[in-house]
């Protein structure tokens, strides 16, 4: 069983149709990155994974459970599966240790100090425990990430889901965040990663996804990607990117 | 040409006159302020809902109570509610709940405006963590909100306290009551008229003022 299977899913605003007949899976420990132009429907697509942004058409599921069944507890579901998203979205009135330890005891109903110590432990890892006590104001946006990775970390999830969480970053930020990410790929989490940084698809991506006007026009091993793309708009793509 | 004289505002005639009203007016305008914040978040969450059902009423009520004079809620529900309950609530009563409903109209546009000022982006993450609608919105959006909107929502409760002294219209014994009695009673109005004018403006004041030292302080956290 997939960790996470997407079939023929479509969605629409009204009549601009945003997603059509999207299908790919990712099975556990498996890293993919979805690239593609802006405006293709990635952002979208991942948030359809744990049902942020609702669709109309085709099925999501994860681990077993259908996220567009009306049945489905989705909080439940979604406490099980890690987003990190473009603009960090910590909270902005709470420390860091609030931050990281908020939706354990509300969500999990992890006791405090249990909470805290699980919060202080993934804040080492991401080489943030001296942090612990300031806010997210305080520290840069390179920072900011590896908490909000760290917050996404800290409720066990199942799977991770990568919203361009280096997009908004400084140059000289970017890979103090993709340091992170390649550990966690290393250590064998699922993850669906959105993103330009083909240096990382290279490293640690097992398929690459490219979109391409709300489809998804090439779903391949990473090798064969970088290789020789099949479409020209994948051609196109990569060579508008690696190129300079 | 007018003589003024306040030698007979003694500390006993002050606090026989005008303490029980100025208590009074006090109350009104702290309870005012917490049901009508309450009452006014609901209504703004309920008017921020994607569900008509919710939407429309909650439009319908703060469109309704602000496009009423104050003082004419305040009469209507004081000879209206009798009839309907089937007996008197008293003007200081029936006072705390007209203000209250009355407040919660204004409070809501200020906390709908506070709320739609916290991106979208941090209701995602919320809910992105496995948080349900509730604790989104107590935990996440609220919090924020509250916090952005507190110097707005603070100069409101400054009009609040003003309109309290509306309460004339149905007899109810506030501040202002309180100085009009000792007036009459003196044959002294100009004075204790004006004695209520300052003690206004020195609470409202330095209410205003708490605010912008608030607000700068607000601006420093941020």
């Amino acid at each position: 069983m997939a960790m996470i299977e997407m079939k023929n899913v479509g969605k629409w605003y009204g009549t601009f149709q945003v997603l059509t007949d999207c299908s790919t899976r990712v099975e556990k420990g498996e890293v993919i990155v979805v690239c593609g132009p802006s405006g293709s429907g990635k952002s979208t697509l991942i948030k359809c994974v744990n049902g942020l942004e609702p669709f109309q058409q085709g099925e999501v599921i994860i681990n077993g459970i259908s996220v567009g069944d009306p049945k489905t507890d989705l909080p439940k579901l979604r406490a099980r599966v890690g987003m990190v998203f473009q603009h960090f979205e910590l909270f902005p009135h709470m420390s860091i240790t609030e931050n990281l330890s908020i939706a354990q005891v509300k969500v999990l109903g992890r006791g405090k100090d249990e909470a805290r110590e699980r919060g202080l432990k993934l804040l080492d890892r991401v080489g943030l425990r001296a942090q612990a006590d300031k806010f997210p104001g305080q520290l840069s946006g390179g920072q900011q990430q590896r908490v909000a990775i760290a917050r996404a970390l800290s409720m066990d999830p199942i799977c991770m889901l990568f919203d361009e969480p280096t997009s908004a970053l400084d140059p000289e930020m970017i890979n103090e965040v993709l340091d992170v990410m390649v550990e966690l790929a290393q250590e064998g989490m699922t993850m669906m990663v959105v993103t330009h940084e083909m240096g990382f698809a290279r490293k640690v991506a097992h398929r690459v996804v490219f979109m391409d006007q709300g489809r998804i026009v090439e779903d391949d091993k990473k090798e064969a990607f970088f290789g020789s793309p099949r479409s020209e708009r994948a051609q196109q793509f990569l060579s508008k990117i690696l190129h300079h | 040409m007018l003589t003024l004289d306040f030698a007979f505002l003694t500390p006993q005639v002050l606090s026989s006159y005008v303490l029980k009203g100025f208590v009074f007016s006090l109350q009104l305008t702290a309870i005012a302020m917490l049901g009508g914040i309450a009452l006014g978040t609901v209504l703004a969450l309920m008017r921020l809902s994607s569900k008509p059902w919710l939407t429309l009423p909650a439009a319908a009520y703060v469109n309704t109570m602000r496009s009423i004079p104050l003082v004419m809620v305040i009469l209507w529900f004081f000879l209206l509610i009798p009839l309907a309950i089937g007996r008197p609530l008293g003007a200081e009563m029936s006072a705390i709940i007209t203000f209250t409903l009355f407040e919660a109209a204004y409070y809501s546009e200020i906390m709908r405006a506070g709320i739609q000022s916290i991106p979208r982006g941090q209701v995602a993450a919320g809910y992105a963590l496995g948080m349900r609608y509730g604790q989104t919105m107590g935990l996440v959006v609220l919090p924020q909100a509250f916090r952005n909107m507190l110097p707005v929502l603070l100069t409101q409760t400054i009009i609040l306290f003003q309109d309290t002294s509306l309460v004339y219209a149905i007899g109810a014994y506030d501040l202002l009551k309180g100085f009009e009695i000792a007036g009459k009673n003196f044959n002294r109005p100009v004075e204790t008229y004006l004695v209520a004018a300052v003690l206004y403006f020195v609470i409202s004041f330095s209410l205003s003022m708490l605010v912008r030292r608030l607000q700068q302080r607000i601006a420093i956290i941020r």
